[in-house]
């Protein structure tokens, strides 16, 4: 079975054009550059390719297959059958954008009420129906703040991840936004925060936190950075990890103007780092700076409530070279998952998400801090990442644990050369206590000191 | 007539049946992070959302349901065996940060994938990290700037494309700081090479292009267009969003072009998913690899897939870990399943389904075709003459269509055609589909204008007026 119906009627068809063979379709081809056909193999059918990428995934490990407890951002999360059941109805997947608002009413209202969602957990105004992954959102965050402040310099935490780096310096190169970077407390793990006051001046178009970090750790002097944000003229971007939100003080509660995040734990699968979704939140007064797509509420000509893709004099498809981003395709399917995620969850089950992952994080941590050979690296709360300092070669430790089925922490040092033995360790809902047990176990029995 | 489903289906607050007013604290926080205030999203019951969202579905239009014959954005069938490959654990449940000795399935998929692409368009490496085509074009106006200041030669500062380009085009180019030159196409709708001429410089970077181009005419300048180019000491850009008009007959690589970017979720059959995700694969000359982003995939002499991050020309990233990797993996199910022939074959069909529908509704005289009659695998009307002898436009038209149930083309693009419509059917629609979309827009034609500027009304909702929403904009149900 092959997907190619008129291949059995091409000589009728052909006939009706007047013509006799397909090659006469593409005279307009310039004879030195036509090729006879591709080097690929010919096709397989549907059951030999079944099994072809069934011995391929053989050669992969899953979660399910062992147990992973690396942290960097990404971790194992529970997904409810809902989820895959409703995004798998293909009226929703086989869509396109939704440029017809009448034939896409469906979508257009749940893009509608993932807005509203992601605002709520953020405590922002107003969100976008995705961007493509949260480095990206950050990346856009910070071209977004130099349009509104007219200002070409961003200030980012030295502790974000190095991707989230790397993307936004090429993201910045175009407007020639300048990134400035903030040291972390070595004690703490947190920003410093008499840095953060000389560093901003009155040419900061933004100042970026994340909470939690990306060594897992809360960032609780939210109020005074704010404060010393916004005397400078400058505006406050907050990476958040949503999962997180359940517990702590939405980024709008101590003054965020705008909140990225990376909303895969929300009903994705890790799927190897991609797919993956971009949060975007902002204030109401931003409203026309936003990039990506935006759902609003109209009327139909019978007055009656409808949706439809709305103030898309931002975007490329009508503004060209004028448009906030170039963004086109986004994650919104990712973020239906997310949508219907969060709303199996509801306030209460959020929360107790949230409750779950910190204290798997706080057992986890305390049982590796126990362990001789074993410290946690910083004294402060954090959620479901931590960050380990062994009294050894690091890379040694993850390839033990590598023979016993564990994937252990994210090795630091690569990134953050200060932090030699570090590893970044990350656990979630996934793990059950045995799990945890197991882990620490294994620990132990590796490092032998 | 075609029905849809309607419900008046609620907003998820709307169904609520009984609100909590307890505050969720939790006191092992600091103090500063503990919530004054709830979270306010709707406590439902998994009754209640499956026939939520199920409703919504019924209320929504994808290739499933019909032809969805989007001019340049190759709507074709996407395969459930791809769908239900990307759904095995064995690939959703790998960690980006796993030991390479764990994912070897992963890189086997992401190392073959490139060599196949590298096979489609002639090009000499392939970076799979772009979500979707504009991140492609951006990460190759990234190349771009990288190949010009490693030549010392960073004062070109322009980069120029015709009228007929995508939107994403002009605006990728700004967002890399490069200055847009527009230039203005032939008459029969091709690269106008005197203007090319014109604008070509010791200032430009690169020329994009699309080809065929957006209204479905194949460049067959395109080996003159590509000398001009790089004697301006330029690069030529390949926008890979109509690839599916040329897989298997010509390749961009032979037409000269340095940089392409595919379109995964176009051409190789990967859903759209209501807008996303998708991927775009950037391809280029050797000239250009050392700039690709990190990390790059290799194999070991004992065939062992390796990440390599040792590239100091690199351009560094332009996402996080690999890009959309679940995308990816479809579409090298989805080329397996072709191969080769396949693809060509998917290729020609297109084009043939095309020019057949062109001539079908061309015949009946009621809509127009400016500019060259050879077209591939998509074709642009325009209805104009319906607009002044009956007073229906390109959208009401379109809108029609819904009645029909079909999928309206794209309309008004690209802008260089009044009241455009722009139609491209893919290999995977049959010819009495084709037929009776013909039908209906011959029929469309005919009506009385007052139907048809109605229109739609067998949809869940009438016309909706998108200006008011953007005056006025309510974003969230809390904006209500």
């Amino acid at each position: 079975m092959k997907f190619v119906p008129n291949s059995s009627v091409k000589t009728l068809m052909l006939k009706e054009l007047g013509l006799n063979k397909i090659d006469d379709l593409f005279l307009d081809i310039p004879q030195k550059i036509k090729i006879k056909g591709l080097n690929l193999p010919d096709g397989l059918t549907q059951q030999e390719t079944e099994k072809k990428l069934k011995n391929i995934a053989a050669k992969n490990k899953s979660y399910n297959d062992f147990l992973c407890f690396s942290g960097g951002g990404i971790k194992p999360h529970y997904i409810p059958s809902i989820v895959k059941t409703l995004t798998r109805r293909s009226e929703f997947y086989t869509a396109y954008t939704p440029y017809q608002s009448e034939a896409s009413q469906g979508f257009l209202q749940a893009m509608f009420e993932y807005q509203s969602m992601i605002a709520e957990i953020t405590g922002m105004d107003v969100a976008n129906c995705s961007l493509y992954d949260g480095v990206t959102s950050l990346s856009e965050a910070a071209l977004m703040c130099a349009r509104i402040t007219r200002k070409n310099e961003f200030i980012i935490p030295h502790n974000i991840s190095w991707e989230k780096k790397c993307v936004l310096n090429n993201y910045a190169k175009g407007p020639k936004i300048k990134i400035k970077e903030i040291p972390y407390d070595y004690k703490t793990g947190k920003i410093d925060i008499e840095e953060l006051n000389k560093k901003i001046d009155e040419n900061t178009a933004g100042v970026y936190i994340e909470n939690p970090n990306f060594f897992g750790i809360f960032e609780d002097n939210n109020n005074e950075i704010n404060d010393i944000i916004k005397k400078a003229g400058s505006l406050f971007v907050v990476g958040v990890d949503p999962v997180s939100l359940g517990i702590t003080k939405s980024p709008g509660e101590y003054g965020a103007d705008i909140v990225i995040g990376e909303g895969r734990a929300l009903g994705n699968p890790m799927n190897y780092g991609g797919s993956s979704l971009g949060i975007f939140a902002c204030k109401k007064e931003f409203l026309r700076q936003i990039p990506g797509r935006i759902i609003g509420i109209t009327k139909d000509s019978d007055e009656k409530r409808s949706f439809c893709m709305t103030l898309q004099t931002r975007e490329q498809h009508i503004r060209r070279a004028k448009a906030t981003s170039n963004i086109c395709t986004n994650e919104g399917l990712c973020a239906l998952s997310a949508l219907i995620y969060l709303s199996w969850l509801g306030s209460d089950g959020l929360f107790n998400l949230s409750k779950t992952n910190f204290e798997k994080g706080e057992k986890l941590a305390k049982s590796i801090n126990s362990l001789s050979g074993f410290k946690l690296r910083f004294n402060s709360v954090h959620f479901n990442e931590f960050v380990v300092e062994y009294y050894d070669d690091v890379k040694k430790l993850n390839k033990g644990l590598l023979q016993k089925n564990i994937q252990g922490g994210l090795i630091l040092e690569e990134f953050y050369p200060e932090l030699k033995n570090c590893i970044l360790i990350g656990t979630s809902e996934v793990h059950s206590d045995e799990d945890i047990e197991s882990f620490v176990n294994v620990l132990e029995e590796v490092s032998n000191v | 007539m075609y029905r849809s489903a309607v419900y008046d289906e609620p907003l998820l607050n709307e169904l609520v049946i009984s609100k909590k007013e307890k505050i969720n604290t939790y006191t092992k926080l600091p103090n500063s992070l503990q919530k004054k205030k709830n979270i306010d999203i709707p406590d439902l019951d998994e009754t209640q959302l499956v026939r939520h969202f199920h409703r919504l579905s019924q209320m929504n239009y994808g290739i499933d349901s019909g032809i969805y014959p989007l001019g340049s954005c190759t709507m074709k069938y996407n395969p459930k065996i791809c769908e239900e490959i990307a759904t095995w654990d064995k690939f959703t449940g790998t960690h980006p940060c796993q030991d390479i000795s764990t994912v070897q399935g992963n890189l086997q998929i992401m190392f073959e994938l490139e060599r196949m692409f590298c096979d489609i368009t002639g090009m000499d490496f392939f970076s799979l990290q772009p979500a979707a085509g504009a991140h492609g074009e951006f990460l190759g106006m990234m190349l771009t700037r990288a190949y010009h200041e490693d030549k010392n030669q960073g004062s070109r500062d322009e980069v120029i494309l015709p009228d007929t380009s995508h939107g994403t085009n002009p605006a990728s180019v700004t967002m890399a700081g490069y200055k847009l030159i527009e230039i203005p196409s032939n008459k029969d709708g091709t690269v106008n090479l005197n203007m090319l001429e014109e604008a070509l410089s010791e200032k430009t970077a690169c020329f994009m292009l699309t080809n065929p181009n957006t209204l479905g005419i194949f460049e067959s300048d395109i080996l003159e267009i590509s000398k001009m180019v790089h004697d301006a000491g330029a690069l030529l850009y390949y926008d890979g969003a109509n690839i599916n008009a040329v897989m298997g007959k010509a390749r961009p690589g032979d037409m000269g072009f340095d940089i392409v970017h595919l379109n995964l979720h176009k051409t190789f059959a990967t859903p759209h998913g209501g807008g996303g995700p998708g991927s775009g694969p950037v391809g280029v000359k050797i000239k250009l690899e050392k700039f690709l982003p990190i990390p790059r995939i290799g194999r070991t002499k004992d065939e062992r897939y390796i990440f390599d991050y040792d590239a100091p020309d690199s351009i560094g990233k332009i996402k996080s870990f690999y890009g959309n990797f679940s995308v990816l993996l479809k579409a090298y199910t989805y080329i397996i399943l072709m191969g080769g022939n396949g693809l060509r074959e998917a290729s020609e069909i297109a084009v043939l389904n095309s020019n057949y529908m062109k001539k079908k509704i061309l015949d009946s005289k009621l809509y127009e075709m400016p500019y060259k009659d050879v077209r591939k695998h998509e074709f642009v009307l325009s209805c104009e003459k319906l607009k002044q002898e009956r007073g229906i436009r390109a959208m009401d038209v379109a809108k029609r269509l819904l009645d029909y149930g079909f999928h309206p083309p794209t309309v008004y693009f690209p802008l260089i055609v009044k009241e455009a419509l722009m139609i491209e059917p893919p290999e995977t629609e049959s010819k009495k589909d084709i037929d009776r979309y013909v039908d209906a827009l011959i029929k469309i034609a005919k009506e009385d204008p007052e139907i048809v500027k109605g229109a739609p009304s067998n949809t869940p909702v009438k016309r909706v007026d998108d200006v008011s929403a953007s005056k006025n904009p309510i974003l969230t149900w809390k904006m209500i």
